[in-house]
């Protein structure tokens, strides 16, 4: 066994298998270079008459070369192989610009994603989301607020009023009355938020809608003081309207509340009026049987339509309440 | 409320230095929201005088009414303008704006050439001057009213700072100059002067009898003055700075009797009212009418008296609406010699009353209801006849007193209470000198204080700690979260209603909130009746077509999906979640506990129960294609079996069981609604809407629905997974042939039965209808599956064949063999 023909052959192998331009060539030259006709498989074949003293060494030639052409044939297949592909692959080419979404679009309404926004970040507070009946009694939505009979909120120019009149039944002017059932059904501590549907006996406008919503919260514990109440508004404000946003507390009257104020805040470069706030009137607290030589709190509500005018820029009430799905689909799932 | 800084200065010294801004940053600071600053002047000067109407020279040849006239301004020469109004005469007094004026808005004077003739100045209106919108005419004063030639700019105060300021309703005091020059000095520590004080020192003789004055019930007034004058000369003019103040508070001069009442209200607070003496049978009486009778009021108006309305009576009949509004019988009129001045501390309520029945606000009114301080029925009374006699040939004859001012209690405080509730330090003293500035007075070793008169609002420590927390500024209390507890979450119904909403949003539906109100066409028109046809009526409905609360959720997304439409929406899917109103209980008349301490439990667990429940829906409609047609293809409709799909959907959701059924249910199409039933009740239900009421609202043909019942399913059962099998499943196709009319659920849980344990699940998955004969072909797939060990061949066709029986049983099914 020349192991000079075996270098030969190897190298006519590696020639032909380099030069094959397809897959079809490459099967021409392997038939031709590791075929049963091929030298080197006819070396390989011509051991076996060998005496076995040559047969050793020359078998390791063979195997080695026939090893070499075999590599060699490998490389080839794989660089002609992945010709192959690329070329058919290119031709598979499609538009993926394509328009492919014929889904329609959903979403929630905006004033749920605030809501549900609102309720996360107060949850993630420790406090907990109530809710009430909206066709509520006028001793929870006045009485219990320290809204006296005679007061101008509840006259028909203001509140809706259920038949019979003498039911004193109302659709809700405010989530307040979520606030008494907390505070009739749980002892203090009381960290609560309740969000919700709301009413008053307004005309539909630019800026107003006789169906609107709130969110109240309502914290009653040991030590509640107004710095408590001003911390939370912050912190709530900046959740709201980004982390440059500032509070400002302006002395005001609610029934309710006393020392009360209202929340302004100073948004894209003015103050707006944001909701109402203060201290748990103490006849309020009392009148849920809440121990106020004990415990104090503070309450605080706004309108989650003015939230969202005020943080979306929406100028139209309209927008809001007719459903119409190109202004609610702007908003997708969440904010 | 309007306050002219010029009134103000009257009160407080406010110091050259400090501006309009920080006067009203001031205010804002201790309550009072200033809308408006208007610098009244602002972009004029003069010279403007004021100037006598010499001669009027009518120039007739153009088409509106044009008078050449000449003035005495204080000049040597006569001048002459044109002008355009003809609201005065030869005589009067007017203003003329000479040439070198300049008017607001940048309006230059000078002489010119007009109308053929050359005009010297303008004569000028108060609109024109930028004091009012009143362009009725130009301004017109008397003589002797104003100096001719003198300077009009400074005889009519032209120059001031006027802040418009809103007023909580607490604090009525402050609907008076007096009122809120205090607050401005207290906001920026100034010293205050009261104009009350001065009063205390006037006294008046009596020269005669007057007109006597009596209480009828101390409930509806606590003090009345009433004060008589006689010689009233009816040519006395309104003085020129009484008169300019009144209008920058943005109210009409008119005489000088009414002019002085209005005043003196605007300064003090105390509204006022004169009667004329002649038309007085008797004396004055504050009573409620007694009975209804028409009773007319100055604004000629006739209105039906309610017999609780508070009136002032003299012995035969009502003269005045007690604090609201006079009567035109008692009117002062041209002919009126005698006055008699009326000065009540008036209950708040019944004033309130009066006003609301009658529709009727008025400025005294918007005064009374918030409760008017009570010391000032004396002092402003006496303010009245001041000014009066001051100012014409009135005499005071005599002065009758009925009652007596009431005062607020006095409040025991603790100071310590007030750090506690604001969480800042102040100190006792800090406290003592801050309710002294609101006018306190203030024991420092008790803490005894005493409101003053004028603040009936303080009750309570909790508003004298609002008094303290103000007066310091909220701006010092510093900002705290409370402590944090310990955990908190979404109920699971919240957390249920979030994965929903999120679920229909994320499958293409839109979410909508509507109104909850319906009417009775509305609830005939979907073919609710009985119970679900029951619900409540609104008092007062923001609208008579909308008077009922809402029984169902589908007919709010029928209106807004026609509303879609008709702005060129085609194909979309929309859901709401809200409340239904349905009456399920009739109402009962009011509970209403006194507050101040928690009533019996007996009590609240009525008021609860008083209220009807109110159950929480999740509704979606359908309309048009599934899909938006494309490139790809056309899209297919929504069918009755998507609206069954989301309210199974949402079921799964929520981890829940269910049958179905078909069932006849408004709005549904009879035929093609299901009824989806959870531990055998109802809960659900979807289909097609019913053909009628797609056309009314003219929604595509076959649009459908789903509602769901949420607040009647039950709660999810924690959830305990069987183990997952790993042996190799078998499985079998089964197609049966049965009668048209059974359903395919029936089918379906026969061979569920049937089949055992071992079947892991059964899919439909042909249907064929094409037989003829009444029948139809139902092809199920099977799986089998056993936990332990690979299913035998035997044991698979022994399953298939158990299956199939329990169907032929139960269904009279057939199997198919072709």
């Amino acid at each position: 066994m020349n192991p000079a023909d075996i270098k030969r052959w190897i190298a006519a192998a590696e020639a032909a298998f380099t030069s094959a331009k397809d897959l079809d060539e490459l099967k021409s030259a392997r038939l031709a270079h590791l075929g049963d006709k091929a030298e080197i498989s006819l070396a390989s074949r011509a051991l076996g008459a060998m005496p076995a003293e040559e047969k050793a060494s020359a078998g390791k030639i063979v195997g080695e070369g026939k090893a070499k052409i075999t590599e060699s044939l490998q490389r080839a297949t794989t660089r002609l192989e992945a010709d192959r592909d690329a070329k058919v692959l290119l031709e598979e080419i499609v538009d993926i610009t394509l328009p492919v979404d014929r889904a329609h679009r959903g979403g929630l309404h905006p004033i749920s994603i605030i809501k549900n926004e609102i309720s996360d970040f107060f949850i993630e507070q420790g406090y907990s989301v109530e809710e009430g009946p909206e066709l509520e009694s006028g001793w929870l939505n006045f009485d219990a607020l320290n809204i006296p009979a005679d007061h101008p909120a509840r006259t028909m120019q203001d509140t809706f009023y259920i038949e019979p009149v003498e039911s004193g039944m109302v659709l809700r002017t405010q989530t307040s009355p979520v606030q008494i059932r907390s505070m009739l059904e749980h002892q203090p501590p009381i960290y609560m938020i309740c969000p919700g549907r709301t009413f008053r006996a307004d005309e539909l406008d630019a800026t107003h809608s006789p169906v609107f919503h709130q969110v109240e919260g309502l914290v009653v514990d040991k030590g509640i003081t107004m710095a408590h109440l001003k911390g939370t508004l912050d912190n709530f404000a900046q959740v709201m309207f980004g982390p440059d946003v500032t509070t400002r507390l302006r002395p005001s009257f609610f029934p309710f509340t006393e020392p009360s104020a209202e929340v302004d805040i100073f948004f894209n470069g003015r103050w707006i009026e944001w909701g109402g706030c203060g201290m748990v009137n103490p006849k309020v607290l009392q009148t849920c049987g809440i121990d106020t030589e004990v415990y104090s709190g503070f309450a605080f509500g706004m309108g989650l339509e003015r939230t969202l005018m005020v943080r979306h820029n929406v100028t139209d009430m309209h927008d809001i309440v007719e459903g119409d799905l190109r202004f609610t689909r702007q908003f997708g799932v969440g904010l | 409320m309007r306050a002219p800084l010029s009134w103000i200065r009257e009160f407080v010294d406010i110091p050259k230095g400090i501006s309009a801004n920080q006067i009203a940053e001031g205010l804002i600071r201790v309550g009072f929201e200033v809308e408006e600053i208007i610098e009244s002047g602002a972009g004029l000067t003069g010279p403007l005088k004021f100037s006598k109407v010499l001669t009027i020279e009518e120039i007739v040849e153009f088409k509106k009414p044009i008078r050449y006239v000449g003035l005495d301004c204080g000049e040597k020469d006569v001048r002459y303008v044109i002008c355009g109004a003809t609201n005065f005469a030869v005589g009067d007094l007017v203003i003329a704006a000479l040439p070198g004026a300049v008017l607001p808005g940048e309006f230059k004077i000078a002489a010119r050439e007009t109308y053929g003739k050359v005009s010297n100045g303008m004569i000028c209106s108060s609109r024109e001057l930028g004091l009012g919108e009143d362009h009725s005419g130009i301004m017109v004063f008397a003589e002797g009213d104003v100096a001719i030639g003198s300077d009009a700019i400074v005889g009519l105060e032209i120059n001031d700072t006027i802040f418009d300021i809103a007023v909580n309703p607490d604090r009525g005091y402050a609907l008076s100059i007096r009122g809120v020059a205090r607050e401005i000095a207290g906001a920026l520590g100034l010293k205050f002067t009261d104009p009350v004080d001065v009063l205390r020192a006037v006294k008046f003789e009596s020269t005669g009898t007057g007109v006597t004055a009596k209480i009828a019930d101390p409930a509806t007034a606590s003090v009345f003055y009433l004060r008589t004058v006689s010689n009233f000369d009816q040519s006395a003019k309104t003085p020129m700075w009484m008169r300019q103040r009144i209008e920058k508070m943005g109210m009409r001069s008119i005489s000088l009797v009414v002019d002085v009442t209005n005043y003196v209200m605007l300064e003090l607070g105390q509204p006022l009212h004169a009667f004329d003496r002649a038309k007085i049978s008797g004396g004055l009486t504050i009573k409620r009418a007694g009975k209804a009778q028409p009773f007319t009021t100055l604004d000629g108006q006739v209105r039906q008296l309610d017999a609780d309305d508070l009136m002032v009576c003299d012995d035969k009949s009502p003269l005045a609406l007690a604090g609201t509004m006079g009567g035109q019988s008692s009117e002062i009129s041209e002919s009126t010699t005698d006055i008699a001045l009326e000065a009540v501390r008036f209950d708040p309520v019944c004033v309130a009353k009066n006003s609301r029945r009658h529709k009727l606000s008025s400025e005294a009114s918007r005064r009374l209801e918030r409760g008017v301080d009570p010391c000032l029925a004396e002092f402003a009374s006496a303010r009245f006849v001041q000014l009066l006699t001051e100012n014409s040939s009135a005499k005071h004859v005599a002065t009758v007193v009925a009652g007596e001012p009431r005062y607020v209690p006095l409040i025991d405080l603790d100071p310590a209470f007030i750090p506690k509730i604001l969480g800042m330090e102040v100190s006792p003293k800090e406290i003592a000198r801050v309710l002294r500035i609101i006018g306190c007075d203030v024991d420092e070793k008790t803490f005894v204080v005493d409101p003053p008169s004028w603040r009936i609002d303080l009750l309570t420590p909790s508003d004298l700690a609002e008094e303290v927390a103000r007066m310091i500024g909220y701006d010092k209390i510093p900002s705290i979260l409370p402590p944090r507890p310990n955990h908190a979450s979404l109920t699971p119904t919240q957390k249920r209603r979030r994965a929903i909403a999120a679920m229909l949003a994320a499958r293409g539906l839109a979410e909508v909130q509507t109104f909850p109100f319906t009417n009775q066409e509305t609830i005939d028109l979907m073919g609710f009746v009985g119970e679900r046809a029951a619900t409540y009526r609104i008092a007062n409905p923001m609208s008579d077509e909308l008077p009922l609360m809402r029984v169902h959720l589908v007919p709010g997304l029928i209106e807004v999906a026609a509303r879609n439409i008709s702005r060129g929406a085609r194909d979309f899917a929309i859901f709401e979640m809200g409340s239904i109103f349905r009456s399920s209980q009739k109402l009962i008349s009011g509970i209403s506990p006194v507050i101040g301490s928690r009533p019996d439990a007996k009590t609240i667990s009525e008021i609860y129960a008083s209220v009807p429940p109110q159950a929480f829906h999740v509704a979606g409609l359908l309309v048009g294609k599934s899909e938006e047609d494309n490139w790809q293809g056309k899209a297919s409709a929504y069918t009755w079996q998507d609206a069954i799909a989301y309210a199974q959907d949402i079921l799964r959701l929520c981890n829940l069981e269910w049958s179905i059924k078909r069932s006849d249910y408004a709005p549904w199409h009879p035929g093609r609604c299901a009824e989806l039933l959870v531990d055998g009740k109802a809960v659900a239900h979807a289909g097609e809407i019913h053909p009628r009421i797609i056309a009314k609202y003219g929604l595509p043909e076959r649009s459908v629905a789903f509602a769901v019942g949420l607040s009647v399913l039950p709660d999810s059962q924690i959830v305990r997974p069987t183990r997952v099998g790993t042996m190799p499943a078998a499985v079998q196709d089964v197609a049966l042939i049965v009668d048209a009319k059974v359903s395919a659920q029936e089918v379906e849980q026969a061979l569920r039965k049937g089949a055992g344990d071992l079947l892991e699940s059964i899919t439909l998955f042909d249907r064929y209808d094409k037989i003829g004969d009444g029948k139809i072909s139902l092809a199920f797939t099977l799986t089998f599956r056993a936990s332990d060990r690979t299913l035998t061949g035997a044991e698979i066709s022994a399953l298939r064949e158990s299956a199939v029986a329990a169907a032929v049983k139960a269904t009279g099914a057939v199997l198919r063999t072709n």
